[in-house]
């Protein structure tokens, strides 16, 4: 192996990866922002200002906040209970937890559907009592709850298992109770970990189509979110509006791999 | 004195001692407190958002009886719908492969000028919403599109036909199999390269027959991810997929179809399919992982 | 504050293979003892249990003679040093140490200035009175271990548990926290378990010594009476190098199986059995048999170590005794300061 084959091949190598990311990650994400600024900043920017569009970004804020505070909330206890503890069919809930990656987000909605739909299980009792999951909020705050289910826990329980348990341990001989060992020992110390998860929870959240087009109904200004308000443009030949709003979400996408990337950098710099 | 701030001094209270009583006892087993709660929370959290929706799912097919189960998977279209969405999954899989290891090894192994931007790309098909993907991919391989066009001289129509879905799958697989094989090449120890270039292996025969096998179990677990991911992909394929039954439509978007003529036993009898497949998908890769880890922990015994 | 285990039994979580089996201690107040033995002896077992870490088991732990659920562990006024550790490496020392009481219910915990006054007093008391804004990581081995000493002491325990405190640091850094613990130990009026593997470090620093082996307590007792009479060859193997001489009782004589070791008058009844002994305690005796000594060397330390060849085989001696006996001339050895244990051939 002579130094100069070994660097031919390292040219070739980094070449071909150079082509792939361009062509199959860049490109598409060029095309986004040219199409959106096709007919200029003003044009772009005065498409997310339509009344809904602005409903569909409202609406998408208020699911994404639901959903992540619940799923961060529940991802904590799981993640505590699952790397503090040892008990019997330990392996079983970590199983159903990460269950939800692996189905189609177009089943993550049916589902909901089965249960609270006109023709599911309690849709008879829902219109009897004037209530409506299916085709409105609820439905979609649940369908996007199921798609975002296990990131939280995913990210935190590698880092908590590593950690071990004599921080608690220690914190808990010294008087500590289980909020303040939770709050002041095991948060702190994976908080990295911890908003990695939360931004992941976010972004998917945020940019939920399938599972969310299957219970929302496309009400336009009333359940729509902002992917199925790009479907709605892009399908009425609404190209610039559709890229505005997709430009804008890439951009929401963008951040969210940058701060990632970053907190897990300091993750990782922490010595063990 | 430093040690005299203390004025309060706790009695001791007296529970009785080693007392196990069996609800109890698996309660009180773990030293740290807050098993009960956090416990509690996991399971009302897991019950209602996956345990639930998931038994609806599950039993809803046989509501309606076996013949309407059947009368589904009778249908040819669905049947086709389901080979179109696993042959193009298998294939997105299959040509993710080699740029995963390309990329995998670019990272971690290589690390060009640049490679940090690399490194954060590959989690862009992740965080992108599967509907940006979706138009964005449809207008690039569109027939006025960059790429389209260019394609359009070399005579092949990308969008709109099977080669649309397998390029909009290969790119929402890709971070799946980068993602997993990156840390095992990163923990490789150097030093089991460095015996066999001592030993005489060209760099070759080292990637063959050294680092492959190392790296072909976290490999495999990729390309299952990728795979299971891909089949149920939704948002990123029907923009460009054409959806022409028979030939470019495929099971999720055959789902929302039967779902809008309120078929629900239909819709849910092809979900379940779907679902089942992915599933037993992923338990085969992660038994086949397992064969294959096992094997090189024998090798190394040995 | 004084610690009484009865019949204490712990099993392996999920199996019946018992890690503590049938444990009966007594530690008085202000006794200051070890728990030695090799690894998986079950000793971080014992102390985690004593520190109330083991919720089920069976049999009695008493407090102070009092029976204690570990539900209100804390208020036992217990300080526990792991093993690592386990400081919470996102706080400053100071945070550290100021935790136990930064934790108190409001009404029990004494105001701001008196923490931070309490706190610079245990930074004097373990010698790092500047390091109260340092993080853990910035902190060498010796300086954790006494950072996580002054944690568990700021709760005034009367009790102080240490899993293998000073495993992880240098023999120089070792032999001074260890005085330095002593120290600490007596004017605090402490009552302290410490667990090692390390026989020399316990018999320096324990008033006595538990020893362990297969989670059961072998010997319980101070490094004399162990010394002197070890209950078991384990022990005696334990606590130092020794030799072992097979052979058989006759007529209240033992005659050893090595020819060139004389034979001794015992107290035993006739049978086969063996004779354990330190290196130190063998006596070479001029001209009562065929051993030589093969080489001899001074060690640095101040000991002599001679290889000597009998007969049968080859024996490594390292003592304190200098001999006068040349390379190549000829004894026996005088093995009669050994011990033999009863049921043991």
């Amino acid at each position: 192996m002579t130094p100069a084959r070994f660097s031919i091949s390292r040219f070739i190598l980094c070449g071909c990866s150079y082509a792939v990311v361009l062509l199959m990650l860049l490109l598409p994400l060029v095309l986004i922002f040219t199409e959106a600024l096709r007919q200029g900043l003003h044009t772009a920017f005065s498409t997310l200002l339509e009344p809904d569009a602005l409903a569909a970004i409202r609406l998408t804020a208020f699911v994404t906040i639901i959903v992540t505070v619940i799923n961060t909330l529940g991802g904590i206890a799981a993640a505590w209970c699952l790397t503090k503890y040892s008990f019997v069919g330990k392996r079983f809930l970590i199983m159903l937890i990460e269950l939800p990656i692996s189905v189609s987000p177009v089943i993550a909605g049916l589902i909901w559907l089965l249960l609270f739909g006109q023709e599911g299980w309690w849709g008879n009792w829902l219109t009897a009592h004037n209530m409506q999951i299916a085709f409105a909020v609820p439905g979609i705050v649940l369908a996007t709850l199921f798609v975002t289910f296990p990131y939280v826990t995913r990210t935190l329980m590698p880092y908590m298992e590593q950690q071990g348990r004599d921080a608690e341990e220690a914190a808990f001989l010294l008087g500590a109770n289980f909020w303040q060992t939770l709050w002041q020992v095991t948060l702190p110390d994976a908080r990295w970990a911890l908003l990695s998860g939360i931004l992941l929870t976010t972004a998917r959240a945020i940019g939920e189509f399938g599972a969310v087009s299957v219970v929302s109904g496309h009400i336009p200004g009333v359940t729509e979110t902002m992917p199925l308000h790009i479907e709605t443009l892009y399908n009425g030949y609404q190209t610039v509006a559709a890229f505005s709003m997709a430009a804008l979400l890439a951009l929401c996408a963008m951040s969210t791999v940058v701060l990632r990337t970053l907190f897990e950098n300091s993750f990782r710099k922490q010595p063990s | 004195m430093a040690y005299s701030i203390f004025k309060t001094n706790y009695a001791y209270s007296m529970p009785p001692d080693g007392f196990i009583c069996l609800p109890m006892s698996f309660l009180r087993r773990h030293t740290l407190p807050g098993f009960p709660l956090t416990f509690g929370i996991t399971l009302l959290w897991v019950g209602l958002l996956v345990v639930l929706p998931l038994i609806a799912l599950v039993v809803r097919p046989w509501q309606d009886g076996t013949a309407t189960i059947l009368q589904t998977l009778h249908d040819t279209r669905v049947l086709a719908a389901f080979r179109v969405s696993f042959s193009c999954a298998l294939c997105a899989a299959l040509l993710d492969l080699p740029l995963g290891i390309l990329l995998a090894w670019t990272l971690v192994r290589l690390q060009p000028p640049g490679y940090r931007i690399i490194t954060a790309c590959i989690d862009l098909p992740f965080a992108i919403p599967t509907a940006v993907t979706g138009i964005t991919l449809a207008t690039l391989y569109g027939p006025n599109g960059w790429m389209g066009k260019l394609l359009a001289h070399a005579g092949l129509q990308i969008a709109f036909t099977p080669a649309g879905i397998v390029i909009a799958l290969m790119f929402v697989g890709l971070p799946f199999l980068v993602r997993t094989i990156e840390p095992v090449l990163q923990n490789f120890p150097s030093e089991v390269e460095e015996a066999a270039f001592l030993l005489g292996a060209t760099p070759f025969q080292k990637f063959y027959r050294v680092i492959l096998p190392a790296i072909l179990p976290a490999t495999l677990s990729g390309f299952g991810l990728a795979f299971a991911r891909c089949i149920g992909e939704y948002g990123s394929v029907i923009f460009i997929a054409g959806n022409q039954p028979f030939r470019s439509e495929i099971a999720p978007l055959l789902i929302v179809m039967r779902l809008q003529e309120f078929d629900y036993s239909g819709a849910t009898t092809i979900a379940v399919l779907l679902l089942l497949t992915a599933l037993i998908c992923l338990a085969g890769v992660s038994f086949l992982r397992l064969r294959l880890s096992r094997g090189l922990i024998m090798e190394e015994v040995k | 504050m004084s610690v009484t285990l009865q019949s204490f039994t712990q099993y392996a979580p999920g199996s019946s293979r018992k890690i503590l089996d049938n444990i009966n201690l007594t530690v008085e107040d202000g006794a200051f003892i070890a728990l030695v033995g090799p690894s998986g002896a079950g000793k971080t077992s014992l102390l985690r249990a004593i520190g109330g870490l083991s919720p089920v088991y069976e049999g009695h732990l008493l407090i102070d003679g009092l029976p204690i659920g570990h539900s209100d562990l804390p208020k036992r006024k217990t300080g526990f040093v792991f093993q690592n550790y386990a400081l919470f490496r996102h706080m400053s020392v100071a945070r550290n140490i100021s935790f136990g009481l930064d934790v108190l219910p409001r009404k029990h915990r004494p105001d701001r200035a008196d923490i931070s006054a309490r706190v610079q007093d245990l930074l004097d008391l373990i010698q790092l009175p500047h390091l109260a804004h340092a993080r853990p990581d910035q902190l060498s081995g010796g300086q954790r271990q006494r950072v996580a000493l002054a944690r568990a002491l700021a709760t005034e325990p009367k009790l102080l548990l240490l899993d293998e405190p000073f495993g992880a640091l240098d023999p120089i850094v070792r032999r001074t926290i260890r005085r330095w613990l002593r120290e600490l130990h007596d004017k605090l009026g402490l009552t302290t378990i410490l667990v090692t593997h390390d026989h020399e470090e316990a018999l320096d620093i324990a008033d006595r010594l538990v020893v362990m082996q297969d989670g059961r307590i072998v010997q319980d007792a101070d490094a004399n009476t162990l010394n002197a009479y070890p209950q078991t060859p384990f022990v005696m193997q334990f606590l130092g190098e020794t030799l072992e001489f097979a052979g058989e009782i006759q007529n209240k004589h033992f005659i050893p199986e090595d020819t060139d070791v004389l034979p001794f008058p015992v107290t035993e009844n006739n049978g086969k059995t063996t004779v354990f002994i330190r290196p130190s305690e063998v006596r070479f005796v001029a001209h009562k048999g065929a051993a030589h000594i093969l080489s001899q060397t001074r060690n640095p330390n101040g000991l002599y170590h001679y290889t000597v060849k009998t007969t049968q085989r080859t024996l490594d001696i390292t003592t304190p005794v200098i001999t006068e006996h040349a390379e190549d001339e000829k004894f026996g050895l005088d093995i009669s300061q050994g011990k033999i244990f009863p049921n043991i051939r």
